[in-house]
């Protein structure tokens, strides 16, 4: 009995997830528009995308092979199991052991793998631009991620996010500087990695700065509608791991009843929704910056998060 | 029992290596010869791992060769036990792919009598239980692997490859000889028994270390010693080049285990700092050059440098734990060493392999001119993927379990004690993280521009299939590949008997957690279980797929290339290798390398083409060896007027020499 309510707890979390990553973009989009004085496409309108473009036919290059018709769907399943492993409501979901911190970034690296080899199969300048810068931006942020992780488990003795959770909910972490510069560098991977203004642009298709939407390029129908879905979850997934790292509270932690885990479901929308409305303002005070910039911007992030690892061998007080 | 298996095939690979001297010259001679020599591989793996495995004692055999009044010692314990496993895991497999490959040899006679003689001197190397014994068989396998590596000396490049590997060879075993001989201390106990009762002094052991991270650390690769690595291993035919990059280079990090770990006793903290930082820039350097190289086989071979750099950091951080006395995590840390000493003899031995199928099929080693064979090459495309996916340390296969322990041991270095190891550490971490994602980036590029896009030669167009030999062992090692990432446990237990001899602790029993998850310190603290994560992906991806070719549409159209409405059907308007590495190069390369780019743009109305010119410059070259070369150069120079004296001054010279060495003995007295 306990094994299948467990598993539903799971299943819940595998479904959730999946079903609000599109609202988040939506409504980041929409508030976007509010803030331009644009009316703004409606709230629910990535889920009518998403439905639209799975319908419609896949169009293929002539030369694409079967690692171009692969990857959206692989691209999908990493980003969905790496958001489903998170503990997002409930500290308690059965499998979240099987993968910490550290595995979660890399199943995200698997996903951006796939996405880049995907963009170089046609053989066209576009895919391969947006490929390169990638795997810049990935190599840039990959040390910053590991020194937030490295800072969390400082303080905790773990890289497990469930007991993360359980150990920040609780009063005995407290407020420190290190874990504030860690936010910080954590929020600049994270706009990194999600490919938003400053660094990529993700509304446009056209400007040679552009990263994530250049490799995606060639992409259409179904296999398009997975890399849409994919980058809504992967939204999700960052604000997921951001509210599990460093605002936990509100989640059922080590409790099953229906009461605890209804309260987590809503604290966690309520959170990451805040997110979403957040992040276009942030967005829409800055400019893109030009690519050989993002080391500045990248290097700010490991330098914070490195401050904070040594400011905690300095004294555990900070 | 397992030590005289190993030997007997050691005998048998050299008397088939002394038969090849013979029949080299007819077309049965490729098939005796890699038949023979995969037969004797397959045996002494048999027993090694069965050794291993069985964990039972291992007594001394002594041969009544060498040193007259030593003998030859041989033992196989369990370090032994497992590189003799890792070598003849890669020994049976280049075999294998020597019957196929082989075939296509143009100067059978310079390859087919060393490759037996190689093989049997690495497993000589790992087999020796005294210094006079481990240096001879030292000695072999280089000298044998450089005559594979002049095999084709006509080359452009190989000749210089060769001498290089030469100079870098003799001067390793030099720093081997002279750590011997401290350890053997004034008496000459050359048995590595005697050398493991007698323990050193603090200062002796440092030196010692020294001299054995030099020594083992020029043949594994370790910057700046790693010069000669990416010139010879590329140089040699395909199958070689994956047992000197899968292979012996790990032989080097059991030379270096073997006496840091066993013969020296424990050495003092501040050692691994050194080997800490040595193996950090190794890991960052080794993956910045492999970026920057569009020859497939010198970007394996770079990209060796770096793995060398991942497993030392492994070591330098269990010798860390192993001299502030926290077994546990010295047994994390070298179990994370050990099994990517593994991983890495698979993957790098199937990419080489994938590299040498592409030059079969189409005669080409530069990037530039490739693309498209996966339509051309779909099976050699598939595994070549499996080992790229691998090598970038990408759950779940096997490369990322290995990068995934060394991280956990990485998050223990705050209980150290010592404030420079923990400052170090993290920093060593990001490096790693760093590594990881150029790694990542590195293979992008490898597959992409090899495999993917269109083809960029005539070449290319036309190219077939790999033969289904050469096939066969390609698959099989990218099945290790997949069965070692979801399955860790396993092998971490198999390692426990290994670990536990070296470090005094072993990890927790893992094929006994639950669920088959790995758990290197405690439940709670930190588990990952790739099992899970590949059946999830597995599942999620195909329902996927499925739910929307049932619910949605399956159409599908093929249609010309779009590319945003301006496809050019020109094949060099794709990206290409130095193209895709370009923001990379800009980012790290300007001040490590000091590239150089160069466009030169002709006027409008001019018809000449447009060149761009990319010069990237090593460090190691330009600020070591370059202005040691010199030296030698210019001192041979000005002692080049000795060479024609009259008989008047010979003799003067001859006599100030005796008068100036007795003067010193007087002065010794």
């Amino acid at each position: 009995m306990a094994l299948i309510f467990d598993l539903a707890a799971q299943g819940l979390q595998v479904f959730l997830v999946i079903a609000v990553a599109p609202l988040l973009l939506g409504v980041s989009r929409k508030v976007k528009a509010r803030l331009l004085r644009r009316i703004g496409p409606p709230v629910l309108q990535p889920y009518l995308d998403i439905w639209k473009l799975m319908h419609k036919e896949a169009v293929l290059a002539h030369n694409a092979s079967w690692l171009y018709r692969v990857a959206p769907y692989l691209v999908f399943a990493a980003i969905w199991v790496a958001a489903a492993l998170i503990p997002t409501y409930s500290t308690d979901l059965p499998f979240s052991w099987s993968a910490d911190l550290i595995a979660i970034v890399a199943l995200l690296g698997t996903a951006r793998f796939a996405l880049a080899l995907a963009g170089m199969d046609v053989g066209t300048a576009f895919g391969g631009i947006g490929s390169s810068r990638e795997m810049l931006i990935a190599s840039l942020a990959e040390p910053a991620m590991l020194l937030v992780a490295f800072t969390v488990a400082l303080l905790i003795g773990t890289t497990q996010l469930s007991t993360i959770a359980t150990q920040f909910a609780g009063a005995s972490v407290g407020l420190r500087v290190s874990l504030g510069l860690a936010l910080f560098a954590f929020v600049f991977v994270a706009i990194a990695e999600n490919a938003r203004i400053p660094i990529d642009n993700p509304a446009t298709h056209l400007e040679l700065t552009m990263v994530h939407e250049a490799m995606v390029l060639e992409y259409s129908g179904r296999h398009l509608a997975m890399i849409e879905a994919a980058a809504a979850l992967k939204l999700q997934l960052y604000f997921s791991l951001l509210v599990c790292l460093f605002v936990p509270f509100g989640m059922a932690i080590n409790d099953k009843s229906p009461v605890a885990l209804a309260l987590g479901v809503a604290a966690w929308m309520a959170k990451i929704l805040f997110l979403a409305v957040l992040l276009p303002i942030g967005e829409t005070a800055v400019a893109k910056m030009r690519v050989f910039r993002y080391p500045i911007f990248l290097g700010g992030a490991f330098a914070a998060g490195a401050l904070a690892v040594f400011l905690l061998f300095v004294s555990k007080g900070f | 029992m397992a030590t005289f298996v190993g030997l007997w095939c050691v005998a048998q690979l050299l008397a088939v290596a002394a038969l090849a001297v013979v029949i080299a010259g007819y077309r049965v001679a490729t098939p005796i010869v890699y038949g023979v020599s995969f037969a004797a591989c397959v045996v002494a793996l048999g027993s090694a791992l069965f050794q291993l495995l069985g964990a039972s004692s291992a007594p001394t055999l002594v041969l009544p060769i060498g040193l007259p009044t030593l003998g030859a010692h041989f033992r196989l314990d369990a370090l032994s036990a497992f590189f003799l496993v890792v070598a003849n895991l890669g020994g049976a497999a280049a075999s294998l792919y020597g019957l196929g490959y082989g075939r296509h040899e143009a100067a059978p006679r310079r390859v087919l009598p060393f490759f037996p003689a190689y093989l049997a001197g690495m497993n000589l190397v790992v087999l020796a239980d005294d210094a006079f014994t481990f240096l001879v068989s030292w000695e072999f396998m280089s000298l044998t692997s450089w005559a594979l590596v002049v095999a084709h000396h006509r080359v452009g490049g190989n000749a210089r490859a060769g001498y290089i590997y030469l100079v870098m060879a003799s001067f390793g075993t030099l720093s081997l000889l002279l750590a011997f001989g401290l350890l053997a201390g004034p008496q000459g106990a050359y048995a590595f028994d005697a050398m493991r009762a007698a323990h050193p002094g603090a200062t002796t052991a440092a030196i010692v270390l020294g001299l054995t991270l030099l020594g083992a650390g020029s043949k594994a690769g370790l910057v700046p010693l790693h010069v000669w690595l990416p010139l010879a291993h590329p140089a040699a035919p395909s199958h070689v080049s994956a047992l000197m990059s899968g292979v012996m280079t790990k032989i080097a990090v059991y030379g270096f285990i073997r006496i840091a770990f066993d013969l020296v006793g424990e050495p003092a903290w501040w050692t691994s700092l050194i080997v800490l930082a040595l193996a950090a820039a190794t890991t960052v350097l080794g993956v910045l050059y492999a970026l920057m190289q569009h020859d497939l086989k010198r970007l394996l071979a770079y990209h060796t440098v770096e793995n060398i750099g991942i497993i030392y950091i492994g070591l330098g951080l269990a010798m860390a734990f192993r001299a502030d006395h926290m077994e546990w995590a010295a047994a994390l840390a070298l179990t994370a060493a050990l099994f990517h000493v593994l991983n890495h003899s698979v993957f790098k031995s199937l990419l080489f392999f994938g590299a040498g199928a592409v030059l079969t099929a189409t005669g080409e080693r530069d990037m530039e001119h490739l693309g498209g064979l996966i339509h051309r090459m779909p099976r050699t495309a598939a595994t070549f993927l499996i080992g790229c996916a691998a090598i970038s340390a990408l759950p779940p296969l096997n490369g990322f379990v290995s990068e995934w322990l060394t991280f956990q041991a990485i998050l223990i270095s705050p209980q150290l004690p010592q404030l420079g190891l923990k400052m170090m550490v993290p920093a060593v971490g990001a490096l790693l993280a760093l590594s990881a994602a150029l790694a990542a980036a590195c293979f992008v590029k490898a597959f992409g521009v090899t495999f993917l896009g269109r083809p960029r030669s005539r070449a290319a167009e036309t190219a077939r299939e790999a033969d289904p030999i050469s096939l066969a062992v390609m698959i099989a090692f990218a099945g290790i590949c997949f069965v070692a990432g979801i399955l860790p446990g396993f092998v971490i237990d198999a390692l426990a008997p290994v670990v536990k001899a070296l470090a005094g602790a072993q990890l927790p029993r893992q094929s006994a957690m639950s669920w088959l998850s790995i758990v290197p310190i405690a439940e709670g603290r930190s588990s990952y279980n790739g099992l899970i994560i590949f059946t999830f992906l597995l599942m999620s991806g195909t329902l996927t797929a499925m739910f929307i070719h049932r619910f949605a549409t399956r159409a599908t159209r093929r249609s010309a290339i779009w590319d945003c409405g301006y496809p050019d059907p020109s094949t060099a308007t794709q990206y290409s290798s130095s193209s895709f590495a370009m923001p990379i190069r800009r980012v790290f390369g300007t001040t490590v390398f000091q590239v150089q780019e160069k466009v030169d743009m002709p006027a409008p109305g001019d018809n000449r083409p447009a060149r761009f010119q990319v010069r990237v410059f090593d460090p190691a070259w330009r600020f070591a060896y370059g202005p040691l070369a010199r030296f030698v150069a210019g001192t041979a120079g000005r002692l080049n007027v000795l060479q024609f004296l009259t008989i008047r001054r010979y003799l003067t010279l001859t006599f100030s020499a005796l008068i100036v060495l007795l003067l010193v003995v007087a002065a010794w007295r």
